[in-house]
């Protein structure tokens, strides 16, 4: 078996140039060699000994880190079109754990105190809208847990939308049946002193297609682990974040992506904003091309603008490649600070500082935000992030 | 009837070796509906002046005085010297991500009038102006320069250079990686928005080619950070037939 951390074939390895870091110093384990458990007691506590939990301190996650957590008091509302179905369901529910299986402590917590899942199943051979609002305002640990299963055949887009205050360790579930394209994007708009954990699994079968848009803006700690797993040919996920962090926010993204069967693509695009002291952002992201993965596309990006001093982002791609009978796999990672060259350019055209600085961090996360295809949440998350930038100029 | 005056010009730039200073004492006095031209070889500090006049942070004025009708503009930040009536066509335009060319061009025309354009005959004008350019309606969706070739990024230039209707226009190297045709229509464009508005200009260059299609008044010929020699359009056809050779040998 060989192991890279570079780009192989066709890939750019493009690195960053500050407040960045490259994995150095920590054990290399194989991916794929991970604990997987549903029971919480399987996992050792959350120390930044663990890669895992290297940049995310115990105490930041308010006890998300239990043995166990309360169940979720908050709403959901939950708006969708015709011959979408919901229901709460138990956990011997056929699609209760059909797309994965927890790997971190805080998952697995979640796991075990939920009783029930909320389940959202998507009609097949036609296409559907779901949208739904969750908000609390409960500072209990608590547990939340959600499968989205899209049927063979199906077109849809769920939006999962946080908001307001909660200690929350959530577990999402993307079940995409057999020439299925979902649409999932989970927003975290949470106020200041909210702690987030979600582990979002999708298992993917043949022919199908995923777009899976994370979007972090507030929220004291924010931790998305998003995985996607092909099971059958054909397949294709787009993962895509974006966030803002400002003074004292910590928000963490890590990704797998496990390409265990062959002729699967996948395309993870990331990018962030950094602002104030204390803010940190960390991104890893994993992909694994197993020995049977043959005629594998992959690519990987990060990037990070680092908009003052004191900031702080760490970006991580990880490429492990068991056969060399791929279509492509490269990664590229940049942290930096304004491009003083565009800064010019604008300010060339009489465009004052300030707004041409606001015009370049709109542009640099417009390209992950005009994904989304909802013009109300575009609109609602580009007003986000001016207000962001208002508070920067002040 | 504006003025821009370049007075005694001294200008250095920090490089690995220390300070090194490119220009060495620039006079020049440029009027409205004038043509100047600028050749010299490599490394004579023609982009120096052009990047010095518009503010680019690289450059350090050590002496001299830059003044339009009297107010200084050594005194202002880039963006102001722009809204004063500055404009530099760039050799290497950046590419500005996530930027439309369309959002880019109205909030530059808002910046530099002081107001925002009237969106029916901003839609026309930035339309005609495309038109003679032949550039694709489609542009204006595009991001600022992403993926724009070496034509595409020229014409860009002078598109807001007939936008956004300055006092005076330094075109720097405008004509290079141009082939024949592309020249012949990004020439067009800049003598239309010079008679059009009738501003000063100033057209940077290492070839004679672009002086075919634009015709200067004055030729200054740029040798180690100085004006070594200056007359009118017949010194370009003497540089064409002889070249740089006697400036840099003497």
């Amino acid at each position: 078996m060989t192991t890279a951390t570079e780009a192989v074939k066709d890939g750019a390895v493009q690195h960053g140039l500050q407040a960045h870091s490259h994995g150095a110093g920590v054990p290399i384990q194989t991916r794929n060699e991970r604990m997987r458990s549903t029971n919480v007691a399987d996992f050792p506590p959350v120390t930044p000994r663990e890669e895992q939990w290297r940049y995310l301190p115990a105490a930041r996650l308010k006890g998300l880190d239990a043995d166990s957590l309360s169940e979720f008091v908050g709403d959901l509302e939950v708006k969708h079109s015709d011959g979408v179905t919901t229901s709460w369901v138990s956990s011997d529910h056929p699609a209760f754990g059909a797309a994965g299986t927890p790997e971190e402590r805080p998952s697995a917590a979640a796991w075990g105190s939920a009783e029930q899942a909320y389940l959202i199943t998507l009609p097949a051979e036609q296409s559907s809208e779901v949208q739904i609002a969750l908000t609390s305002e409960s500072t209990e640990p608590s547990a939340l847990h959600l499968i989205i299963e899209a049927k063979p055949f199906s077109k849809a887009s769920v939006i999962l939308d946080h908001k307001g205050d909660a200690i929350l360790g959530e577990n999402v579930e993307i079940i995409v049946g057999d020439e299925a394209e979902l649409t999932v994007i989970s927003i975290q708009d949470w106020n200041e002193e909210a702690v987030h954990a979600s582990t979002q699994l999708a298992k993917l079968g043949r022919n199908a297609k995923l777009k899976h848009l994370v979007v972090s803006l507030g929220g004291e700690t924010v931790r998305v682990s998003t995985s996607a797993e092909f099971t059958a040919p054909g397949a294709e996920v787009e993962l895509l974040g974006m966030y803002f962090a400002d003074s004292g926010q910590h928000l963490e993204n890590r990704l797998f992506v496990d390409h265990a069967v062959a002729n699967c693509k996948s395309r993870v695009t990331y990018k962030g904003a950094l602002q104030g002291e204390q803010a940190h952002t960390v991104w890893v992201g994993d992909v694994l091309i197993r020995m049977a993965a043959e005629g594998t596309d992959t690519y990987e990006l990060n990037r990070n603008l680092l908009l003052t001093e004191g900031a702080r982002a760490d970006s991580v791609p990880n490429l492990e490649i068991e056969t060399g009978q791929i279509a492509g796999a490269g990664h590229a990672s940049a942290s930096g600070r304004f491009d003083d060259e565009q800064l010019f350019y604008l300010q060339a055209r009489g465009i004052p500082e300030a707004e041409a600085r606001r015009l370049v961090v709109r542009g640099f996360l417009n390209e992950i935000i005009q994904q989304i295809g909802n013009e109300e949440i575009e609109a609602r998350l580009t007003d986000a992030i001016e207000a962001e930038l208002a508070r920067s100029d002040s | 009837m504006s003025v821009l005056e370049i007075k005694n010009l001294h200008v250095t730039v920090e490089t690995e070796q220390g300070t090194k200073e490119i220009l060495k004492g620039v006079d020049l006095v440029i009027r409205s509906g004038e043509s100047h031209a600028i050749m010299g070889p490599n490394g004579s500090g023609k982009s120096t002046l052009a990047y010095t006049i518009a503010g680019h942070p690289k450059y350090t004025v050590t002496e001299g005085e830059i003044l339009l009708d009297g107010a200084d503009v050594l005194e202002m930040s880039v963006d102001e010297r722009a809204r004063a009536g500055l404009f530099l066509a760039m050799q290497y335009p950046v590419e500005i991500p996530g930027v439309s060319v369309s959002n880019f061009l109205r909030t530059a025309k808002t910046a530099v009038a002081g107001e925002a354009p009237a969106l029916r005959t901003w839609i026309k004008d930035v339309r005609s102006a495309m038109d003679s350019l032949k550039m694709d309606a489609s542009f204006t969706e595009r991001n600022v320069n992403e993926g724009f070739s070496g034509g595409e990024k020229k014409r860009h230039e002078i598109l807001q250079l007939d936008l956004l209707k300055p006092q005076f226009a330094v075109l720097d190297e405008t004509d290079s990686g141009l082939d024949v045709d592309a020249l012949k229509i990004v020439s067009e464009g800049v003598n239309r928005a010079k008679e059009a508005n009738g501003f000063g200009l100033l057209l940077i260059t290492h070839y004679t080619r672009i002086l075919r299609y634009i015709k200067p008044d004055f030729v200054h010929v740029f040798v180690a950070g100085k004006i070594a020699e200056q007359g009118g359009p017949e010194l370009a056809e003497r540089l064409e037939a002889e070249g740089y050779d006697r400036y840099v040998k003497a």
